[in-house]
């Protein structure tokens, strides 16, 4: 198997996430973006940890482990924040919320 | 590039999470959005499994869509997003948002064709099954995790933490 193959799947798919960020205005989907843009960023630490000799190439998986758990904290709070911004407007758009648009 | 069983799980994987991914960008249903997601996050779980990562690839399906995409199912419905299609989930700036993504994705392929070439993996035939575990099984993870990396691992936990307690201030009503 090539490095690149898993390496353009990550590609694709981190651009694919940035398109959704900036094409979308509901806020549980721009988060559900991030997922996949960390998701990409996954597949690139597992591929090229595999792609090291010996003891280094384990660094690559546990740094995957790492990125997982931020993205679940991430989440949590990011969830915590569209509920709030919900309750307060009684939506989840978020080109409605401007407040701290110069 | 042969037709080896590898090349061709990843292909099928691949061809799945991206074709996934792009439905979850531009779905109009919000619950199929994170229905979809299950679908990428599987599909790269498995191609974690292609690498040799089981641990990963276990930890992904259990956190991602054990947890993560159930979470999002509960935001969709504490915000009390429509049911069925939904037009208005996309903001008018599709265009220049499409250009971005095509232009970076154009940089980053050209930037990893051009460095890495046909460099090839390190082939794991001919090594023993024990010595694949011993170097990058489930007990090399652990070994890993709680000495070299002992205090990312502390920092980590703390920070999940403070996430955990962070999420209740926010939300509860008071």
């Amino acid at each position: 198997m090539l490095v690149n193959q898993f390496l353009l799947l990550g590609a694709a798919l981190f651009c694919i996430g940035v398109y959704g960020v900036l094409a979308r205005k509901n806020g549980v989907l721009v988060l559900m973006s991030i997922e996949l843009i960390l998701n990409a960023v996954n597949i690139n630490m597992v591929a090229l940890g595999a792609n090291l000799q010996g003891d280094a190439a384990i660094t690559g998986q546990v740094f995957a482990l790492f990125v997982i758990t931020v993205a679940a904290a991430e989440v949590g709070v990011g969830l915590a924040i569209i509920l709030l911004i919900y309750r307060n407007r009684q939506s989840v758009d978020l080109d409605e919320v401007d407040l701290m648009k110069g | 590039m042969e037709f080896l069983p590898e090349n061709i799980a990843f292909g099928i994987l691949a061809a799945s999470a991206v074709l996934a991914a792009l439905r979850v960008v531009t779905t109009p249903n919000v619950v199929h959005a994170a229905l979809y997601l299950v679908i990428v996050l599987s599909s790269i779980g498995a191609s974690f499994l292609l690498l040799a990562a089981e641990f990963v690839a276990i930890v992904q399906v259990l956190v991602y869509v054990g947890a993560i995409v159930v979470l999002f199912l509960f935001g969709v419905m504490l915000t009390r997003a429509k049911m069925g299609d939904d037009p208005d989930l996309d903001n008018p700036r599709k265009g220049p948002a499409a250009l971005t993504a095509l232009f970076l994705a154009g940089i980053l392929a050209y930037a990893l064709v051009d460095f890495f070439q046909d460099d090839k993996l390190p082939s794991l035939k001919g090594t023993s099954e024990a010595a694949i575990t011993a170097s990058r099984g489930t007990g090399a993870v652990g070994d890993s995790i709680f000495s070299t990396y002992l205090v990312p691992f502390e920092v980590v936990s703390v920070l999940l933490l403070a996430a955990l307690v962070g999420a209740i201030v926010l939300a509860r009503r008071d």
